[in-house]
């Protein structure tokens, strides 16, 4: 095992989905199989476990003949193969079906639900990494330290107190106690209908349209439920930054910067720090996936209209056709996120160029 | 030399800690006392040790020591009463005890732990063992598979499975199992790349042992002990992952006590009664809390490479 | 170069570096060195855990901080290096005394360009424009004779060979024109033939720049063809400190124990000297 792979491996999920891949053939087979894997999955659990889906959509009462019908419609009367086939060629379009619960295209309901979660996780992220980052470099520097503590308390709460109960007890006291912050929801009804989306993110809307009376009360919403993500990723982030840094620091060349006379700030922050990003960039964008996934719980909790509660609202409902869209949306995002930081891996090590 | 062949009553330790045991026994038994010093030492390994035993004793003795009936209350004398002498944890919108509620909760805790790291890492173990040993097309196949489950969300995946499977308390340990042996799988397969190299898998080969047997009797128990430290590890997010699942409806049904679908319950009221929700969210992270202190101080025990 | 005075640019006495240990005393890795060195080559030899790279370490003020260095003198050029602060040491490092390392695959940042680590050496003791940085970092890597250094300016650490890469690390100590360099295990891990052509190099750097030196190697061959005087460590003491040409002078019995398993041409030698360790020569 390479000391590359060790620091890997001390994220809880590591990123390797593509890291075998050398070739941009290879790549881009690994992205393929991928996602045809997530399609196969969802593709079984909506179509293999259930027991009818027509007889979902007629009800159990309906004649023989009108089941026939529908069960030719919805084209289950083909060889499995040939179902794939076509549940893959409309996902790729984008078409997930119908609602049953909305009646609207899935599709279409993902995409207005969608900024609500991306404006949650984004804030969140930005927190746990602004904050994260500079508290692992400090906790590795300075061992046995405050910050290093800080670290430990806060990895060992995150790992072990579920986030929806946290949120409950935040709405409980930073709302319900003390009125420092909006309750649940984006906004409240007196903005909702006075304002035009643009972006379908809050905090850009009631600024395009000059609304600070309105951005105040989204934000005052918006703070607690980012927090709580933000502390996640934070309690992920910080714990993975000093792990990496304590690696860095043991490293040699950090002896040769000190024999050079550079200070202590350069060697940790330009020397130590630039190497540990190499990592921590994939453990970054693994937060922000985790983040999208830990909103199905805390939205719940926040009545926060993203993609989470549309998930959970679908699940709650048995709306089959939702919850399958909402599965591939994300898990595309995952996809996607590996991807990404499968590039920016490759960008900031100069090791895995080749002239 | 006198050897100490049967140790004097007062010569446990010395045999124990000999640098030279006189049988496989008495080496294993070295090992595992080594091991525990080191563990003992670390004092939060230990307190959480002490949570899962005592957790382990509450479920065990649960009839006994739950001081009402989780499932029945009075609804005209006892609903929503705050924690007192008489109800310690208050009591719910049913009239039910809520510390009997969480004492008999225990129970559904343990049987998903339990439940999931039985049926999740073998599936990993064999998945790894076999990958690493037969290399070639099917290491590739198989880590392949383990790799994209590893990129999937899992607990939206989770969540999908039990959708259609029907929420239910065994349904949610599937759906968690199905979605949480990859690492298992990568570790395993891990172990084994180093182990097949060894001379002694070159021993039992020529001695014309099947591939079969020298993955299950030679190269899976050597595999086991990280797994079992990597499922410890696991063990606070299961549980965090079945709370979840109960919050949402998809796990254990009403009226079953379980700590997510408590806490669910307790939402309705949080604002005013917060001790509904309160109570059972602190016994989530408190037994959450235990296994990751367990599992680190296993994981130091255990595997010195692994002390930072 | 108006440096310091011939006899006693460095000075060590009664140098003493220790580690807490897992009983939670402390062990000494060095126990004692004294020397004296002025702008010469001294050699220091000794096997591994013999306490030569911490002496070589604690000299430039980088020794482990959970690790305890004290002296009854230590100057460099007149400054007390026991009692200086961390920016005067600072500023001695890499601008006076220098260090280069074993392997260039680990004590180069994989990050950073070379030219950049270069130069960033320059930076933090000169006042200097980034285009006279880059010139004076081109014009290092030609005396350590890279053909083309525009091109390995630019190239990273992992593109270039072993040798390569030990030329780029002198290259990175010696911009700032330090006078004293401390070269610990420089060759060793670098393949024979290239190790030779390195040695070459360093000797004519030394000499043209009239640099002192301190040769830390486990090579006690190389140190004597390569140095003026040695001395030989033993279990963190220096046992014996000999001139280069008089390694079959050499009283003590683990230096003769070294000389003698030195390999010996058209000799046939059955079996083969074996290292002799007493623990008194400990004591």
């Amino acid at each position: 095992m390479t000391i590359a792979e060790q620091t890997r491996g001390g994220g809880r999920r590591s990123a390797r989905l593509l890291r075998g891949a050398d070739t941009v053939g290879r790549f881009l087979l690994v992205i393929f199989l991928t996602y045809l894997g997530l399609l196969a999955v969802t593709f079984f659990i909506g179509r293999v476990i259930p027991i009818d889906p027509v007889l979902a959509v007629v009800g159990d009462r309906a004649p023989e003949h009108v089941i026939q019908r529908v069960r030719e419609e919805m084209g289950l009367n083909k060889p499995l193969w040939e179902q794939f086939f076509i549940y893959c060629r409309k996902v790729l379009q984008g078409d997930f079906g119908t609602s049953v619960l909305t009646s609207n295209p899935v599709m279409q309901d993902i995409r207005r639900a969608f900024p609500a979660t991306i404006e949650l996780a984004t804030l969140g992220t930005i927190m746990g990494a602004g904050l994260g980052v500079p508290l692992g470099v400090w906790a590795a520097v300075r061992r046995g330290g405050v910050a290093d503590q800080l670290v430990r308390v806060m990895g060992l709460i995150g790992y072990s107190v579920p986030i929806f109960w946290l949120g409950l007890m935040g709405l409980l006291v930073f709302y319900a106690r003390l009125g420092w912050v909006g309750g649940p929801g984006r906004i409240d009804v007196a903005y909702e209908y006075s304002l035009t989306p643009v972006t379908g993110f809050m905090l850009l809307d009631t600024a395009i349209a000059g609304e600070w009376e309105a951005f105040g009360n989204a934000f005052s919403h918006l703070i607690l439920p980012a927090s709580l993500l933000g502390y996640f990723s934070l309690a992920y982030i910080s714990r993975m930054t000093r792990s990496f840094m304590l690696n860095e620091l043991n490293q040699e060349y950090v002896i040769a910067a000190r024999a050079k006379g550079l200070t202590e700030t350069r060697i940790i922050w330009r020397h130590a720090l630039r190497n540990a990003m190499v990592p921590l960039v994939t453990v970054i964008a693994l937060s922000y996936a985790g983040l999208l996934e830990g909103s199905v719980l805390t939205e719940t909790v926040f009545a926060w209209p993203g993609l989470g509660l549309y998930i959970t609202n679908s699940l709650q409902n048995a709306d089959m056709n939702a919850v399958l869209g909402g599965t591939i949306v994300v898990g595309s995002i995952f996809i996607g996120l590996n991807l990404l930081s499968d590039i920016l891996y490759r960008l900031l090590d100069p090791r895995t160029k080749t002239r | 030399m006198s050897a100490v062949n049967a140790p004097s009553p007062g010569g446990w330790r010395e045999w124990l800690m000999s640098d030279r045991p006189q049988s496989r026994r008495q080496a294993a038994l070295g090992r595992a006392y080594g091991g525990w010093r080191t563990f003992s030492r670390n004092r939060l390994a230990m307190l959480g040790l002490a949570i899962v035993i005592a957790l382990l004793l509450v479920a065990l003795f649960a009839n006994q020591l739950a001081p009402y009936s989780p499932y029945i209350g009075d609804l005209r004398t006892t609903r929503l009463l705050p924690p007192s002498a008489a109800h310690w944890f208050g009591t719910d919108d049913q009239g039910r005890d809520i510390l009997s509620r969480i004492i008999h909760g225990s129970r559904i805790t343990l049987f998903v732990v339990v439940l999931v790291a039985i049926l999740a890492a073998p599936i990993g173990l064999v998945v790894g063992t076999v990958a690493g040993y037969s290399g070639g097309l099917i290491d590739a196949a198989l880590m392949r598979i383990t790799d994209i489950f590893l990129a999937f969300p899992r607990l939206i995946l989770a969540l999908a499975f039990v959708a259609a499977l029907g929420p239910g308390i065994e349904n949610a340990v599937i759906a968690i199992a199905i979605t949480s042996w990859p690492p298992y799988a990568r570790i395993a397969r891990a172990e084994t790349l180093t182990i097949r190299q060894a001379d002694y898998i070159a021993a039992v080969q020529l001695m014309g042992a099947s591939p079969w047997r020298i993955v299950l009797r030679h190269i899976m128990p050597l595999c086991v002990s990280s797994v079992i430290v990597r499922v410890t590890l696991d063990m606070a997010g299961i549980i965090l992952t079945a709370a979840g699942l109960g919050f949402l409806g998809l796990g254990a049904q009403p009226p079953t006590p379980e700590w997510g679908a408590m806490i669910a319950n307790g939402r309705l009221y949080v604002l005013d009664q917060w001790w509904v929700a309160a109570a059972p969210g602190a016994a989530i992270f408190l037994v959450s809390l235990a296994f990751n202190l367990l599992g680190d101080g296993l994981r130091d025990a255990l595997d010195p490479k692994g002390v930072k | 170069m108006n440096g310091p005075s011939v006899a006693d640019m460095l000075v060590v006495d009664d140098l003493r570096v220790a580690f807490p240990n897992r009983e939670g005393g402390m062990t000494e890795a060095v126990r004692g060195v004294s020397f004296r060195l002025g702008r010469e080559r001294l050699g220091i030899v000794g096997e591994s855990g013999s306490g030569k790279s911490q002496t070589g370490r604690a000299i430039l003020g980088l020794t482990a901080p959970e690790g305890r260095v004290t002296a009854n003198r230590m100057e460099f050029d007149g400054i007390d290096l026991l009692h200086s602060s961390a920016r005067q040491r600072r500023a001695l490092r890499g601008g006076r005394i220098a260090m280069v390392l074993q392997d260039p695959k680990f004590s180069l940042n994989p990050v950073m360009s070379i030219g950049d680590q270069i130069v960033e050496t320059l930076d933090a003791h000169a006042r200097v424009s980034r285009r006279e940085a880059r010139d004076r970092a081109l014009e290092t890597l030609r005396q350590v004779q890279i053909d083309n250094p525009e091109r390995v300016f630019d190239l990273y650490p992992h593109e270039v060979s072993g040798g390569m890469g030990q030329r780029a690390m002198i290259a990175m100590m010696l911009i700032a024109d330090p006078d004293l360099l401390i070269a610990d295990e420089p060759t060793s891990a670098l393949d024979v033939t290239v190790q030779l052509q390195l040695l070459a190099i360093l000797d004519r750097l030394v000499t043209d720049r009239g640099m002192g030196l301190v040769f830390i190697s486990h090579d006690l061959r190389l140190v004597s063809t390569f140095c003026d005087r040695i001395l030989v460590m033993y279990a963190g003491k220096v046992v014996e400190e000999l001139s280069a040409g008089g390694l079959q002078d050499a009283q003590h019995p683990y230096t003769r124990g070294l000389v003698n398993c030195l390999p010996r041409l058209g000799e046939h030698r059955h079996p083969l000297p074996t290292l002799d360790r007493r623990p008194e020569w400990a004591l």
